[in-house]
């Protein structure tokens, strides 16, 4: 089990009786709902059901029980309307890599497979086509969104059909913020230094992961990097962390690092969460699942009360600084049913069976084609809105290069948090770092 | 007469000719590959085959989701040049060195009080083997919360006493963290030592005490001239587990540190899991646990060379 999932499994023993209550009205409510879903007229691609179809599909476990409850609905509808059977299994988040790639390099097994992220790119030569059905559902849902385009095309081509995503914001307490006097997380650099300064000097420090942990701290080293225009890889997928951007960058962090509170080199996925429910830490970097657990356990309620949530501070970027964990749906060219896999995939996108999904969610997953930012999920609870532009992103894990086994690889590594962690620890200097960086990320990114 | 005697054929008692199925199963040859056969397949299949393919693979360039083809040296030559695998090199034998100290002087202090006449022996020696019995994932959670930055009880302790303003710097920086996960695997290892080497010691027999007594022989001289060589050949075969197991220890490291902070309590296991599972470079991966395989020969022959030097350790008579 990772941290990521142990951390949601933690928050989700409380929250699952009141996820259930939300996801029962949401099922309900799903046609109701579906109303304010805005299409635009679209032809729907012509996909003929090979005789006597049935599909196997993988796909990374649930957040809450309502998301795998309205997903196994939606399949079994779409059974119902087609006579297709459709087996899904839900798959462990750290197995579904190394399920995905047997499946590619075997030829055999499910037909799709729902990974993350670089999926599709990785056996981009194993997968099929999706332009047909992704260029219909982003006519008739509005557009897809950037972070979505990102993931799911590859030389102007769809391979992949992403499903959503989950960010992580910067997660906050008002109350220390007012106390340090500010309203709110500044949005430039300067004044985000200043404000992790003032609230060091009350005692009530901020913290960020720069131990090995997967999500929480790439989440941050890309933060970190993005928000001061430094990238891993270029355009052409070439190195190119080793750069003056970089090195501000890293300069930047051996300011802020001091206000941190003590341990973060040591943390993990779920440090920052306990540090956070303990009243240890005021300011982190975390995806929606702490809130729900300060929110649902009685003991913390008034935690939650006083926390906000507001996107990363953009620094010199453009957008946020923040590429969401992305479910991207792939169809294997071993598939016997390519065209059954590719009306099951449309099925579950369109607004009957999305909406529902999505609003079982609560805010676990942001949807990926802009027509659905309208969805009743984001009215629940003012405090999740802030998710609900996660794949408005315009950046990505491997941003800016093409996305590869190398960027994935990376991240796996933790190349660029350990070029942080060794700089705020004063092990290296950031050149010393960025060039190690350098020299590591050149192994994962070399041509093959 | 003679001659009808001579014709008339002997009645000798015809030999049954064995059927072919039991001349077969009465050839040694056969029977030898017959009963060898599924031990040799077993072999085969979860040993040979593994490790040849962890081998093979250490010289391609094999990732998860794509096969590699040969490259000969380069993942070992990348290795060479690559600080952090040296780093991983260095803890791993600082690590076995240090924490195999502990645990066999712990070990063997535990064994020699245990093997006293104490008050319910059994049931301490039942407790003592309590953390070994434990699975090690459990421990490892349990010392991760002892070493968490925030969280450590004993920083708690420390600071509701007075002795301390801040937490303890567990594993939050390089030196603590390699020291921290020594003295857990200190812990871990202590009970198979102890409880192996009490085994030993109670194959020693008494009369040996008992005559060293008469000589006025001192407790030191006792354990000196006594227990000590006595003890030696079960010595070197629990110190070689004891080291293959410390050496190539995996769970321990990766449930509190994951090799950090900063790559500096890599494990060459760890590190190898690191790159090859998470990291997808399994060339690779399998380059860094192949290269562990030198150290585990050589610290083998030594526990057995220089600690088992009696001639009937080695096959050979006692003088």
């Amino acid at each position: 089990m990772t941290d990521k999932e142990e951390n949601d499994k933690m928050a989700h023993l409380i929250t699952r009786r009141t996820a259930l209550a939300l996801g029962g009205s949401a099922l309900v409510a799903g046609t109701a709902g579906a109303q304010q879903i805005q299409t635009q007229p679209a032809q729907a691609p012509n996909l003929p059901i090979e005789q006597g179809a049935s599909l196997r599909m993988l796909r990374p476990v649930r957040f809450v029980q309502p998301d795998e409850d309205v997903w196994r609905a939606n399949c079994a509808r779409f059974t119902e309307r087609t006579g297709v059977q459709v087996r899904v299994d839900f798959v462990g988040w750290e197995d579904i890599t190394q399920q995905t790639a047997v499946t590619a390099n075997s030829g055999a097994g499910p037909d799709v497979i729902v990974g993350f992220d670089a999926a599709p790119h990785i056996y981009a030569d194993k997968v099929h086509d999706l332009t047909d059905i992704a260029n219909y559902l982003g006519q008739k849902y509005g557009g897809w969104r950037p972070l979505a385009r990102s993931y799911g095309t590859r030389q102007g081509r769809w391979i992949g059909l992403p499903f959503g995503s989950t960010g992580g914001p910067l997660i906050w307490r008002t109350s220390a913020l007012r106390e340090a006097g500010f309203e709110r997380p500044p949005e430039d650099l300067p004044g985000f230094l200043r404000m992790c300064q003032a609230l060091k000097r009350i005692n009530k420090p901020v913290g960020f992961a720069l131990g090995n942990a997967v999500g929480d701290g790439n989440a941050f080293a890309n933060w970190l990097l993005w928000s001061h225009g430094a990238y891993l890889v270029d355009e052409e997928g070439r190195v190119a962390i080793n750069r003056p951007e970089t090195i501000n960058a890293l300069n930047y962090l051996k300011e802020l690092y001091p206000t941190f509170v003590n341990g973060t080199l040591a943390w993990n996925d779920v440090s920052n969460n306990r540090a956070y429910t303990a009243q240890e830490v005021f300011v982190t970097q975390n995806g929606v699942s702490l809130y729900f657990s300060l929110k649902n356990d009685p003991a913390t309620a008034a935690i939650a009360e006083d926390t906000q949530m507001t996107l990363m501070p953009k620094g010199l970027a453009d957008s946020t600084p923040n590429a969401g964990l992305t479910m991207n749906a792939m169809v294997f060219k071993h598939s016997r049913f390519p065209n059954a896999s590719k009306a099951l995939l449309v099925f579950l996108m369109e607004t009957e069976q999305y909406d529902p999904w999505l609003q079982a969610n609560i805010g676990y997953w942001s949807q990926p084609l802009n027509a659905y930012a309208a969805s009743a999920t984001w009215t629940q609870d003012p405090k999740i809105s802030v998710f609900r532009d996660t794949m408005n992103s315009t950046f990505w894990n491997g941003y800016k290069g093409p996305i590869t086994e190398g960027s994935a690889a990376a991240t796996a590594d933790y190349v660029t948090v350990q070029m942080c962690a060794s700089v705020a620890s004063g092990q290296a200097t950031p050149q010393q770092a960025a060039a190690e960086a350098e020299r590591r990320a050149r192994r994962y990114f070399r041509a093959r | 007469m003679s001659t009808a005697t001579s014709t008339a054929p002997a009645w000798v008692r015809q030999r049954q000719q064995p059927g072919a199925l039991a001349r077969l199963f009465d050839s040694k040859p056969f029977l030898i590959v017959v009963c060898l056969l599924p031990a040799v397949g077993l072999l085969m299949t979860f040993l040979t085959y593994p490790l040849g393919l962890g081998i093979w693979l250490a010289f391609t360039d094999q990732t998860i989701g794509r096969p590699g083809i040969y490259i000969g040296l380069e993942n070992f030559e990348f290795l060479f040049e690559d600080p952090i695998f040296w780093g991983a090199v260095f803890y791993s034998v600082f690590y076995t060195a240090i924490a195999t100290v502990g645990k066999f002087g712990l070990g063997l202090w535990l064994a020699l009080l245990l093997n006293q006449h104490l008050p319910m022996k059994s049931i301490l020696r039942a407790i003592i083997l309590l953390p070994w019995i434990v699975p090690t994932v459990l421990s490892a959670i349990a010392f991760w919360w002892i070493y968490d930055p925030q969280f450590s009880i004993l920083s708690w302790l420390a600071m509701k006493i007075g002795i301390r303003e801040t937490p303890f710097d567990f594993i939050n920086s390089a030196w603590p963290a390699r020291w921290s996960l020594i003295w857990a695997n200190i812990w871990r290892g202590i009970p198979f030592v102890a409880i192996s080497l009490l085994a030993g010691l109670q194959t020693i027999s008494p009369s040996l005490y008992e005559a060293a007594l008469l000589d006025g022989a001192s407790p030191w001289q006792r354990f000196r001239y006594i227990t000590f060589p006595m003890l030696l050949p079960i010595l070197a075969i629990v110190m070689t587990f004891s080291i293959i197991f410390t050496f190539t220890d995996f769970q321990l490291v990766y449930a509190i540190t994951r090799g950090g902070p900063v790559n500096s309590t890599h494990l060459l296991a760890t590190l190898a899991f690191q790159r090859g599972i998470p990291g997808g470079q399994l060339g690779e991966g399998a380059a860094i646990a192949v290269s562990m395989i030198p150290f585990l020969v050589f610290a083998t022959l030594f526990s057995y060379f220089a600690l088992a030097r009696r001639k009937w350790q080695q096959g050979e008579a006692n003088d």
